[in-house]
């Protein structure tokens, strides 16, 4: 190998701290990237909450009324199930293969560049989810009028789900069989989300405003944007501690 | 190869890295005790023991990831905890893990490293695009950039790895077992970057069974075989 010629450390070292809005992209695209190369993992929670949907009125009754009633929890608890399926694998990879110590020992802030992971594990199962939900919803014989509501309330409440989601996927990301655990700690902070999110579409379904709830859920989006990276970089720390 | 006065002063001053009294226990046991060692800027320092001695906790310690210890680590002279983000920006560590991802190509995991690394305009005179080309190619990868990392030896994908030691010049490396599965021609090309890090100043941490051929800028720590309170040897090899 041939020499490299001397260059003074320090002048390398003020620039190595870089700016944070190209690590956060270089992040996000990281991660779009192998996970559109990684198809199967994809659709994984997209299937379950087609599969799910689809046995309801097989198992329920393929009464219309009665379904579209029952339409806009079904819907929200089959998303929301299917959203908790997906987040073991947030960190789980990152953790195995080494970049996630690489990720705790970069100079930027870990807040953001977890945010950065976090809004693309929303923009792979969360958005995807909200696209799919009318879909299903025909199924369930969903008025057409709350189809709006529903993808709206999906796609701000999955943001929320992805964001809680996520200290609880740090936390258990250095435990091997963490997936049990994960659905625990999570499971009762998604409750309020799933509460005013599925009312939101209930409201919508009975010709009521469901603007209401909507901006429930983008108040509880609002104040998860900005405590949950902190609560996930600390649960990452603790988690590589050990 | 003599030992030059480090280039730049801020690198000549203080030891880049000290530890003082560093004990760490796991399990009811010991790895080390009253661990007293510094670093200056032009050294190289090898921590040697067998399997299961503590190499690389040391190594997770003094990179700031480890925290469940006593005794203090200090950077230029002041507590690793305080001067972390200065810290950080100087710190380039290899870990066991190679930390490739195995569905990208070695242009696009070394992309990301760039990124988090902030990108430096001009590395050794390649400018911050062909910077990762030129990377690669000096660790024996060109020809590879563009093939997903699963599809390469466990070899080449820390040589992938290895290509940051070249991509982000930081002062301080610390490496875990940074030889392994890399070939002899390899190890050769990578003793001798070590090398060419400390002459321009910085200073290298790392755990090997590897023997250095040439031994200026070595220091050497053996951990284990310290019972119960036994100061570790320490022993120092280089001028």
């Amino acid at each position: 190998m041939r020499r490299e010629p001397l260059i003074p450390l320090a002048e390398s070292n003020a620039a190595s701290t870089g700016s944070l809005g190209a690590a956060m992209a270089a992040t996000l695209t990281r991660d779009l990237r192998q996970a559109l190369r990684r198809r199967s993992e994809l659709i994984n929670p997209l299937a379950f909450f087609a599969l799910v949907i689809t046995l309801f009125p097989l198992g329920i009754s393929p009464d219309k009324a009665l379904l579209a009633t029952l339409a806009p929890g079904l819907v929200w608890v089959a998303a929301l199930l299917a959203t908790l399926l997906s987040l073991d694998g947030l960190f789980r990879q990152d953790f195995d293969d080494g970049s996630l110590e690489q990720l705790l020992l970069t100079p930027q802030p870990l807040p953001l560049l977890v945010l950065a992971k976090v809004v693309g594990h929303w923009l792979l199962t969360g958005l995807p989810l909200a696209l799919m939900a009318p879909l299903l919803g025909v199924m369930l014989g969903l008025p057409s009028a709350a189809f709006g509501v529903l993808m709206a309330s999906l796609a701000l409440g999955s943001m929320s789900l992805s964001l809680i989601g996520a200290i609880g996927a740090a936390l258990t990301v250095g435990l091997r069989r963490g997936g049990v655990l994960l659905s625990l700690i999570i499971l009762p902070l998604y409750i309020p989300v799933l509460i005013f999110g599925a009312g939101a579409v209930q409201s919508a379904v009975a010709g009521l405003p469901s603007l209401p709830h909507l901006a429930i859920l983008g108040a509880m989006l609002a104040l998860a944007l900005l405590l949950a990276p902190l609560a996930i970089a600390a649960g990452l720390r603790l988690s590589v501690n050990g | 190869m003599s030992i030059q006065p480090a280039t730049d002063a801020a690198y000549s001053a203080p030891p880049l890295l000290a530890v003082e009294a560093l004990s760490c226990e796991r399990d009811e046991r010991w790895l080390f005790r009253e661990l007293d060692f510094m670093l200056s800027g032009g050294e190289i320092l090898q921590i040697e023991g067998p399997n299961g001695s503590g190499k690389t906790t040391l190594l997770k310690i003094l990179s700031g990831q480890f925290n469940d210890h006593e005794g203090e680590v200090y950077w230029r002279g002041q507590p690793v905890s305080r001067a972390r983000g200065d810290f950080l920006a100087s710190l380039l560590y290899l870990g066991h893990q190679p930390g490739i991802k195995g569905a990208l190509t070695a242009l696009e995991n070394l992309a990301w490293y760039q990124a988090l690394g902030g990108v430096v305009d001009r590395v050794a005179g390649v400018d911050s695009v062909n910077a990762p080309w030129a990377a690669l190619a000096a660790v024996g990868l060109a020809g590879f950039e563009d093939v997903p990392a699963q599809q390469l030896s466990a070899g080449q994908q820390r040589r992938i790895a290895l290509a940051r030691l070249h991509l982000t010049p930081r002062a301080l490396w610390v490496l875990d077992e940074p030889f392994t599965a890399i070939d002899i021609e390899g190890v050769a090309a990578l003793e001798q970057l070590l090398l060419a890090h400390a002459e321009r100043g910085g200073s290298v941490v790392m755990t090997t069974h590897h023997r250095f051929s040439d031994p200026s800028r070595l220091r050497r720590i053996q951990l284990g075989g310290n019972v119960d309170g036994q100061r570790p040897a320490l022993d120092e090899e280089s001028a």
